[in-house]
């Protein structure tokens, strides 16, 4: 019998993806030479945890890789080894295979085993170069040679000789209450001996620990003595095989240091009641033993697997459970001297989108019911009026918050999306022999995670530039009188509604002559045009613009700009670039702090209403006939500031009947996307609102002219305009 | 021609039919017919009122409703069926089930005359529909049942409002003919 252990596979990935980033981070704050302990034991923990969770799996790959890199990462932390920058290096390289491992795995794709084991062997060479120089040997170190960190790490599941020994628990139980003290005086030095009480909650196995796996790594620290507790196991028939029944009592006899032990159950505190507790080396065991009276023993340090320990379940619980009292395992919790470790809450916890969303539409719901109920508010007469109205617009308010609440829920500081810059800038540095400081400031400014999520590349793309173009070598900044180092600087802040990105540097900046004299090569601009700096910096966002003299690998294909403003724009931002020569650039993309939220202009088309975002209007007006004309046939055209724009007729665009087809009797909407303008006609013109956006793809489908749909006022569905597509579509046929 | 056990006939929706056991149906009205559809697919019964059109959207597509919160199209089955087409009045009722489509978990309105029962349909006692030439016309039928004196018409609303999807797919490709003659530039 098995339990099925996918069902915690997402789990797993997604907190080992944070787990690594949270170890990528710690290994760039990681000074070579002085490190901090705190660091290591982040790094260690990440890896440990990994391993632990991979082998819980199955994924023996990962496993193994992670176990040799624990095993370099134990050697640091015991202070044997020094953090050099090779060995920062290759602990980041290991970042990026396990990231890729992870990946591989959870996207069910094969390994690339190449790239792991070549890093395994460059990872087990280092240890190897350190177990060959003589170091001090400071606190236990489980695997001190590659040899044995293999070993330990393809140790393959064979079937125990442990499950058969528990069928009979009586006889186990006489046999290891002597064998204690007796291995320990013939093999071991007489060490300190420990007595630990591991009560775990049922939902043990639920977050990926393995009591046998702790064990396991328990007895490596020295001669251990286990002993089961299954007094709360249920009758088999109501057994519920993915929780845990079982309670530990441990004996540990060795050197072991009590945060050793503490370390092993580390990631089972929050799921269980621990309590370690040193007794002296001279109190006889069957004292504790008789104490803590628990009827079955299994022998670790056999190997086995996590199988095996299934059917030891299974079979303690269909052998005659002995009638001690659960009482015993209490009575020994409280004479000990240890302390019940329990870790309490973090202060976040994991919520699916899904749930925040069907929380907005429920409050959007509640708005709409509100707005109703004020309305009606407002026509009842009477006594009792006055205070209906006074406890609709305290509702009124409450209602505000509360969706204000709701919408702050979906909002994540900006620090997703910085902290993945450290790596990127310190790699690229190095790669093009530059020196740079990376300064990162308003990291904690929030914004919507939608929004979050697709800002992530186009900055990417600017820092990219910036280290590659902006930022000189250390030889020219020097000549310059600047300091070696470049910096670059990412800052976010919130302005009015919305929230700005910076990306800037102290670089080069932008060569305004050159820019211009490329442009005039490709016939961009006329020989004698005049262009203001705007415009001409204007130039680098148009598709295919390079000016870098030769193409790197970095950055220099002229794909890039033109696409990083595309997104910017697609989540209704903008961006600007302001720069000196000599003294660097800077890039500011502003944009909306939410992407569920748009300010809309309600327009009627016959009965229908439709929303037009605000920020595409440029103004609206009244037609007269005079300034309409009709080219060749095809089309209407009219004047708007010295220019012809087309006129879109939405009630042909949507298929509705209009109050009117003559143009000068209803109005003009003159909207702006893709960098073009037109006029949408339409009846009339409704009122301004912030309305929620909401999806028409998910029960329906994508709609042509069409991006998104919302509730009105009144419960009413109004559909929102896709100005862009509707320009780009307008456009392609009049190309076609 | 498979005679084995049960004798409900052979083909596709009998065996998706087979499996079920036991079900409750819920039956509604469409001019002199009787439907029924798995009542664990309905979420909701509700009244008509006005809908939002969509553009390009193929005719038995009404428009859009606000379901609390989410944005729920309409299907007049009338129309789908290609009945003759009724006036939507105050007891006109719109059944919104939950599909299972490839790209997740849809909700779709259906416009029915009106909802009559909620019965037990025994899965031995579905006849599969009957050849009628067109497999189109009865892909989204599962089966016939008889309950009391009637024929109910099992649907099978997956493959009802996947044949509708396409159908709107297909549409938009053509969409913006008649709007976008507008070009200037």
């Amino acid at each position: 019998m098995t339990i099925d252990l996918t069902q915690f596979h997402d789990a797993f990935f997604e907190e080992s993806f944070e787990a690594l980033d949270s170890m990528e981070a710690a290994l760039l704050k990681l000074d070579i030479g002085a490190p901090d302990r705190e660091l290591i034991n982040t790094i260690f923990r990440v890896a440990h945890s990994i391993k632990g969770g991979s082998a819980t799996f199955g994924f023996s790959d990962i496993a193994s890789f992670t176990h040799s890199l624990e095993t370099l990462l134990d050697e640091l932390r015991s202070a044997s080894m020094q953090v050099t920058l090779p060995m920062s290096d290759l602990l980041l390289r290991s970042v990026d295979v396990m990231r890729a491992m992870l990946r591989a795995v959870q996207a069910k794709q094969p390994i690339d085993a190449q790239r792991v084991s070549d890093l395994q062997f460059d990872l087990e060479l280092m240890i190897a170069q350190k177990s060959a120089a003589p170091m001090p040997s400071a606190g236990p170190a489980p695997c001190a040679s590659p040899a044995a960190a293999l070993a330990g790490s393809q140790q393959a599941p064979a079937p125990s000789p442990a499950p058969q020994a528990a069928a009979t628990p009586s006889a186990t139980a006489t046999a290891t209450s002597a064998e204690p003290a007796a291995s320990a005086a013939a093999s071991r030095p007489p060490g300190k001996r420990w007595q630990i009480s591991f009560r775990p909650y049922r939902e043990l196995f639920a977050r990926g620990n393995d009591p046998l796996r702790m064990m396991r790594e328990l007895a490596e620290l020295g001669h251990l003595v286990v002993r089961v507790d299954t007094t709360a196991l249920p009758p088999l028939s109501e057994l519920e095989p993915s929780e845990c029944h079982l309670a530990w009592t441990l004996e540990l006899t060795g050197d072991a240091r009590e945060e050793a032990i503490r370390q092993v159950f580390e990631w089972a505190e929050g799921d269980c009641e621990l309590m370690i507790a040193g007794i002296d080396a001279g109190s006889p065991a069957s004292e504790i033993l008789a104490t803590a009276g628990a009827p079955l023993a299994i022998k670790t340090g056999a190997p086995s697997d996590a199988n095996a320990a299934a059917d030891a379940i299974l079979s303690a619980a269909s052998a005659p459970v002995p009638a001690s009292k659960p009482e015993t395992a209490a009575k020994a919790d409280a004479k000990a001297e240890g302390q019940v470790t329990t870790i309490g809450d973090s202060g976040s916890i994991r919520v699916s989108v899904e749930k925040i969303d069907e929380l907005m539409n429920t409050v959007g719901e509640l708005v709409i019911t509100q707005a109703m109920l004020s309305q009606l508010g407002t026509q009842i007469e009477g006594a009792t009026a006055e205070k209906l109205r006074a406890g609709l617009a305290q509702l009124e308010r409450n209602m505000r918050e509360l969706q204000e609440s709701v919408m702050r829920v979906r909002m994540l500081p900006i620090t997703f999306v910085f902290s993945r810059f450290p790596r990127m800038v310190r790699d690229l540095a190095q790669r093009l022999g530059k020196q740079i400081e990376l300064k990162l400031t308003g990291e904690q400014t929030e914004l919507d995670k939608t929004v979050l999520e697709k800002i992530g590349d186009p900055l990417v793309h600017l820092v990219r530039n910036s280290i590659d173009h902006g930022i000189e070598s250390p030889e020219v900044r020097a000549a310059a009188g600047k300091p070696a180092f470049g910096t670059v600087h990412l800052d976010a802040c919130h302005r009015g509604g919305n929230i700005a990105v910076e990306v800037s540097d102290d670089g080069a900046g932008l060569d305004k002559d050159r820019i211009l004299a490329k442009a005039r090569a490709r016939g961009l601009v006329g020989a004698n045009d005049q262009l203001t700096d705007e415009q001409i910096h204007e130039l680098i966002f148009l598709p295919g613009f390079s000016t870098a003299e030769k193409t790197t690998d970095v950055s220099g294909r002229g794909v890039g700009m033109d696409v990083v403003r595309r997104n910017v724009k697609e989540l209704g931002g903008k961006i600007e670039l302001r720069t000196e020569r000599g003294r660097g650039s800077r890039f500011v993309i502003t944009l909306p702090l939410t992407l569920a939220i748009v300010d809309g202009q309600s327009v009627a088309v016959g009965s229908e209403t439709y929303i037009v975002p605000l920020i595409s209007i440029v103004e609206s007006m009244q037609l007269k006939s005079s300034n309409v004309s009709r080219l060749s046939g095809r089309g209407e055209v009219f004047s708007f500031r010295g220019d012809y724009l087309p006129i879109i007729r939405l009630h042909d665009l949507y298929g509705v009947e209009p109050l009117t087809r003559n143009l000068h009797e209803g109005l003009v909407v003159v909207a702006e996307g893709e960098g073009r303008r037109v006029g949408l006609f339409v009846d009339d013109l409704l009122g301004q609102q912030q309305v929620v956006i909401k999806s028409l793809e998910a029960n329906y489908g994508h709609v042509e002219g069409v991006s998104g749909a919302t509730i009105l006022g009144d419960g009413s569905v109004a559909l929102i305009l896709d100005v862009p597509g509707i320009i780009r579509a307008a456009s392609l046929r009049a190309v076609a | 021609m498979s005679t084995s056990g049960s004798g409900n006939g052979q083909g596709r929706p009998e065996q998706a039919v087979a499996g079920a056991g036991s079900h409750q149906v819920l039956t509604f009205v469409l001019g002199n017919e009787t439907y029924g559809v798995d009542i664990l697919r309905v979420q909701e019964i509700r009244g008509w009122s006005a809908v939002t059109k969509i553009p390009h959207a193929p005719a038995h597509v009404l428009g859009v409703l606000n379901l609390r919160g989410s944005i729920v199209p309409i299907v007049d089955l009338r129309m789908r069926f290609a009945l003759e087409r009724a006036e939507y009045t105050a007891i006109t009722v719109i059944i919104v089930v939950s599909v299972s489509s490839p790209a997740g978990r849809r909700d779709f309105g259906v416009v029915v005359d009106g909802v009559s029962d909620v019965v037990d349909v025994n899965s031995a006692e579905v006849k599969p529909a009957p050849d009628l030439g067109s497999r189109s016309a009865t892909d989204f039928i599962r089966g016939l049942v008889p309950v009391s004196d009637r024929m109910v018409v099992l649907l099978d609303i997956d493959r009802l409002i996947s044949g509708e999807m396409s159908a709107v797919s297909a549409n938009t490709l053509d969409t913006t003919d008649a709007a976008l003659t507008a070009s200037a530039a």
